[in-house]
């Protein structure tokens, strides 16, 4: 752990990082409700709590720079920039989504930003980036490639086998380790004999930080670093985000796993708490502003929804379509 | 007798018949039940067995010959009698002597399996090209299977034959078909009853029946009629056998016929041999097996020959009633029209039912009106308790 | 062979296969090879010996025992613009990456709704045959030819391990490459047919009329060895290599069993739930009335492949089962 002294912060700025949390916990909390009313199925893993990880890691890339994530990436699709409309309108299998329907909750793609994937398969998207570094690398270009994770792929093979290569090739990779604590309703600690994850990182001679993820600025902060670093040095480097889900894993579950009280004490810590008292604290923000930015939020769920369930489905005729590439080289 | 093959009698009418092929050479092992022939009758070509198992020795009688009854067509080395040989010269010899072994081969003893002759997907496609039968084919492949070249060897040899199945053919068939009937309506003192038959029970006992097992075993109406018309006739023996030299004889075994059209104008009636006896299925799969044979012009002698009763219909060509022509020297014929939706009164209340009309015609020298009554009261009963069938 | 199939040079498959990845490395600057002991060891089968030399670490890149991840990594280059080839030393190690292979490359495009092609080829060892047990004996063609989404290839002649690279890079989806051990050392001639060698077609080696043998990989030359001592006993077989398992050119095995009327299918794989299976559905699907006789199969016994030489030949497919196969199908001695 690093210790850091407070960020600063401007009013315009604090109240951008409000306004993409609250866009994040708007669209999350509109999908339980979709999902209980039957238009999301399958599997629905949402980001509630963890918000400040992705808002703060996205603030530090460039449009050049490629991401992989995980099944929970909603919030990394918005906070990246894939529009709302069309994010919703793949949730609800929709030919206007992002992956005209064909990925659904946990694979989102878009080209356009250089989104590699929503990766149903734990610790599947970290050797995807290793090879996107590679290619930067290879290229000879600036961007780099942020892999996104939970805590549960490091005791994956795949995370060991990754973070070698990428130091060992020095490549332009940042991991972001979103250590929510439980993988599934495995606890960190029932899972590794060292629960430390920068003892692990050390063993990769790869530098990491690890910081409070319910901070956004402290992330932004530090992933300003980290990247910068990266992206000047070409090499790898780790960062941890010790943050929380405020929901269950997936679209419910008993929650046998952890108590209502230890639940709701990280929720008083939670991410858009801690922003919005702060920049109230500072003078930085007014309860017009909150409200301001929260029926900001609300509307454009509101017309992703509306624009989602409008939408039509994809002609079954096209079923087969993409299952190899339309195009030649 | 065992060393001698004879020109079958085919038929109780029988008197003479044409050679048409031979199925086998000289030196060639044949045992009981192998078709060795084919044989022009009134009825069309037939496929006939041997009932002598040995060697070929000779030919004696080239195809195209028309000979008499019990001519001696072939002569057999180490022939071994079968029991049930009847005498090739007795045209009259009883029907059910022949008929027995048939029986027991068809339903009894083999499975069903057996039946089927090995032949190569694409040896069976060319055969129904060529038109041939492949009962009548030997295979020469591994295990004895029919092979692609068995078949285009014997459509090769067919051609040569250049015995097309020609207009001669049909009118011969027309010339045999109006000869029996000529001769039925000048002999046969007919009589007629009919009876409306609600088939509202039969049918709902057929659909339900036929929902629960596969298209091959879905049973049709006429498998029903056929049973109900062969108990019948086990019940009243007066209605089942033969009326000849002045005299009836009454059968032993209720042989039903179907008449069956074939292409062409050919009309053939060949029997479910033991109808009263089989269940349902298995007459539904011989009706079948019939209709596919009939209509790709090969039949079994026996099956032509032994009929002791008939049943046709016209159900299929929406005719309300059919009154049929007895085929002689049978004495007995029931004709079904189709089944149609007609009010029908329960209890007092109009209800639309399913109604078949069926008809009786027989011979008044054997039985009169009352007695056809009751054997049509009993193919009527029959038919409202179709499970009992 | 033409006039246009000219002889350029005899040359082993080895050899074939390196100067498929050589014309591909000098081509296009976006190749590259990544795979374990592809450098400075010259490869397990020798086949990349020297690229190192030629083009570089950057290009020819040893990895380590990772499959999982530089499988991965080569489908994360593909999508950021590179051309990878990625070689897994045998069959059995790429189990280590079947996660990537079947949930990332075969999915990647038709997941994104087309927004994201794998242009990535992984080559790899396949086959039985050289003592070297069950472990590193696998025909595994099978199960990966299950997977919609991949192109699998099994280049059995000297032309096709010199040419279907260039068609597997040609083309954005990923394919994989599968060599058989055992050919590495074959000899012949590479001609300028490498050149057009596709990934659509099979290829009929031998036309027979008689019965139609078909296979792929090195069960090609058992498969030609067998119509050879048919064609002593008056059978002519003809001999489809398929050379493509996956989208499996239906059509020429179709069209030949409609001449033939026969089909044996010889498959160095297990018999169950193969692709000769696979084939034999097909024939009974598109052309059962052609048929007369019942398809065979020859595989491999449903046992790990043994290592002792007698029981390991035992196990494999040989030239007397095939030609017992097809003897099945004809009348001899009747």
């Amino acid at each position: 752990m690093t210790a850091m002294p407070p960020p600063v912060v401007t009013r315009e700025h604090g109240l951008h990082l409000l306004s993409q949390m609250l866009r994040i916990r708007c669209f999350e909390d509109r999908c339980a409700e979709l999902y209980s009313a039957g238009k999301i199925r399958g599997f629905l893993h949402l980001y509630n709590g963890e918000e400040a990880v992705a808002v703060g890691v996205m603030q530090s890339l460039q449009p050049v720079d490629a991401i992989a994530g995980t099944y929970r990436e909603h919030g990394h699709a918005l906070a990246r920039g894939i529009g709302m409309r069309t994010l919703m309108a793949e949730l609800l299998g929709k030919e206007a989504g992002c992956c005209r329907g064909r990925g659904g909750s946990m694979h989102i793609f878009d080209a356009a930003t250089r989104f590699y994937g929503g990766n149903a398969i734990v610790g599947g998207s970290l050797p995807l980036a290793i090879g996107l570094g590679l290619a930067e690398k290879l290229h000879d270009r600036k961007a780099i490639a942020v892999c996104f994770f939970g805590e549960g792929a490091v005791a994956e093979g795949e995370f060991h086998e990754s973070m070698n290569l990428a130091a060992l090739w020095s490549l332009p990779v940042l991991f972001v380790c979103e250590n929510n604590y439980y993988a599934m309703g495995t606890a960190w600690a029932r899972s590794e004999v060292q629960t430390s994850l920068l003892a692990k990182v050390a063993g990769y001679c790869m530098r990491g930080e690890s910081i409070d993820g319910m901070d956004v600025l402290a992330v932004e902060t530090v992933a300003n670093q980290l990247v910068r670093d990266v992206r000047a040095q070409r090499t790898p480097a780790f960062l941890e985000a010790r943050t929380y889900r405020f929901r269950a894993h997936s679209m419910y579950d008993p929650q046998l796993y952890r108590s209502k009280d230890e639940v709701k004490g990280w929720e008083e810590r939670g991410p858009l708490i801690r922003l919005t008292s702060r920049l109230k604290e500072a003078g930085l923000m007014t309860e017009d502003d909150f409200q301001r930015l929260q029926s900001s939020a609300n509307a454009e769920v509101d017309d992703a929804v509306q624009f989602a369930e409008q939408a039509t489905i994809e002609p079954v005729e096209e079923l087969q379509r993409f299952v190899y590439a339309e195009e030649t080289l | 007798m065992a060393n001698e093959f004879r020109m079958p009698s085919l038929g109780p009418d029988m008197e003479a018949g044409t050679l048409v092929a031979w199925k086998v050479h000289p030196g060639d092992a044949v045992k009981r039940g192998d078709v060795v022939a084919l044989v022009e009758t009134d009825k069309g070509v037939i496929d006939v067995e041997i009932f002598a198992t040995g060697t070929i020795e000779k030919l004696l009688v080239e195809p195209g010959t028309h000979v008499p009854v019990g001519t001696v067509l072939a002569q057999l080395k180490n022939g071994e009698a079968s029991s049930e040989v009847p005498a090739p010269p007795a045209p009259a010899s009883s029907p059910e002597t022949v008929g027995a072994p048939q029986v027991t081969v068809h339903a009894a003893v083999q499975p069903p399996a057996a039946r089927h002759q090995r032949i190569s997907p694409a040896a069976r496609v060319r055969a129904h090209a060529l038109g041939l039968n492949v009962d009548s084919l030997r295979g020469t492949g591994p295990g004895g299977v029919i092979t692609l070249d068995d078949v285009s060897k014997a459509g090769r040899a067919n051609a040569k034959r250049a015995n097309s199945p020609s207009e001669d053919q049909v009118h011969d068939m027309r010339r045999i078909i109006a000869k029996a009937m000529t001769r039925s309506k000048h002999e046969i003192p007919h009589y007629y009853l009919s009876i409306e038959c609600c088939f509202s029970r039969a049918q709902g006992w057929l659909d339900q029946h036929n929902a629960a097992v596969a298209i091959e075993e879905r049973l049709l109406p006429s498998a029903l009629v056929l049973k109900a018309v062969a108990l019948a006739a086990r019940a009243m023996p007066e209605f089942n056998g033969f009326y000849k030299d002045e005299q009836f004889q009454a059968a032993a075994d209720v042989h039903a016929g179907m008449a069956i059209a074939m292409r062409g104008g050919r009309l053939v009636a060949p029997a479910i041999l033991n109808a009263d006896r089989k269940p349902l299925a298995v007459i539904m799969s011989e009706l079948r097996d019939l209709t596919t044979r009939v209509r790709s012009g090969h039949m079994r002698a026996a099956e032509l020959a032994l009929s002791t009763i008939t049943i046709t219909s016209l159900a299929e060509e929406g005719v309300d009633l059919l009154v049929p022509v007895i085929y002689p020297p049978q004495v007995a014929i029931v004709g079904c029209g189709s089944i149609v939706e007609r009010p029908w009164i329960v209890d007092g209340l109009v209800q639309p039912a399913r109604v078949m009309t069926i008809t009786l015609a027989a011979d008044h020298r054997v039985t009169d009106g009352r007695a056809g009554a009751r054997f049509l009261r009993h193919v009527h009963d029959s038919l409202q308790s179709p499970e009992k069938l | 062979m033409s006039a246009a199939e000219a002889i350029t040079r005899r040359t082993t498959y080895r050899d074939a296969v390196r100067d498929g990845l050589r014309q591909a490395l000098l081509r296009d600057p976006r190749v590259f090879l990544m795979g374990e002991d592809i450098g400075r060891y010259g490869g397990c089968f020798a086949v990349t010996k020297g690229l190192l030399e030629e083009f570089g670490e950057a290009r020819i890149r040893d990895t380590p025992l990772s499959e999982s991840a530089f499988v991965g990594a080569g489908i994360g280059a593909a999508l950021g613009g590179l051309r990878p080839i990625v070689e897994i030393m045998t069959v059995n190690f790429s189990l280590l990456a079947l996660d990537q292979i079947l949930n990332t490359a075969a999915t990647l495009c038709h997941m994104s709704g087309g927004q994201f092609p794998v242009p990535l080829v992984i080559r790899m060892a396949t086959g039985a045959g050289r003592q070297v047990a069950a472990q590193h004996s696998h025909s595994l063609e099978g199960w990966y030819s299950h997977i919609p989404g991949l192109r699998i290839a099994a280049p059995a002649t000297i032309d096709d391990a010199a040419g279907m690279l260039a068609a597997a890079l040609a083309c954005r989806d990923p394919v994989i490459i599968f060599e058989h051990m055992n050919l590495y050392n074959s000899q012949g001639e590479l001609t300028a047919a490498a050149a057009s060698a596709d990934l659509e077609h099979a290829a009929i080696r031998r036309p027979g009329r008689d019965v139609s043998l078909i296979t792929y990989g090195a069960s090609l030359f058992k498969c030609l060895t067998a119509a050879d001592q048919l064609a002593m006993h008056g059978i002519e077989a003809e001999v489809i290599d398929l050379r493509v398992l996956r989208p499996l050119d239906a059509k020429t095995v179709i069209e030949s069993v409609q001449r033939t009327r026969r089909a044996v299918i010889v498959d160095e794989g297990w018999r169950s739930v193969g692709i000769a299976a696979e084939i034999s559905a097909r024939v009974m699907e598109q052309a059962f009335y052609d048929l007369d006789a019942p398809v065979q199969r020859v595989c491999s016994v449903e046992v790990p492949v043994p290592y002792a030489k007698h029981m390991e030949e035992a196990a494999l497919p040989q030239v007397a089962q095939i030609v017992a196969a097809v003897a099945s199908m004809f009348n001899h001695g009747q």
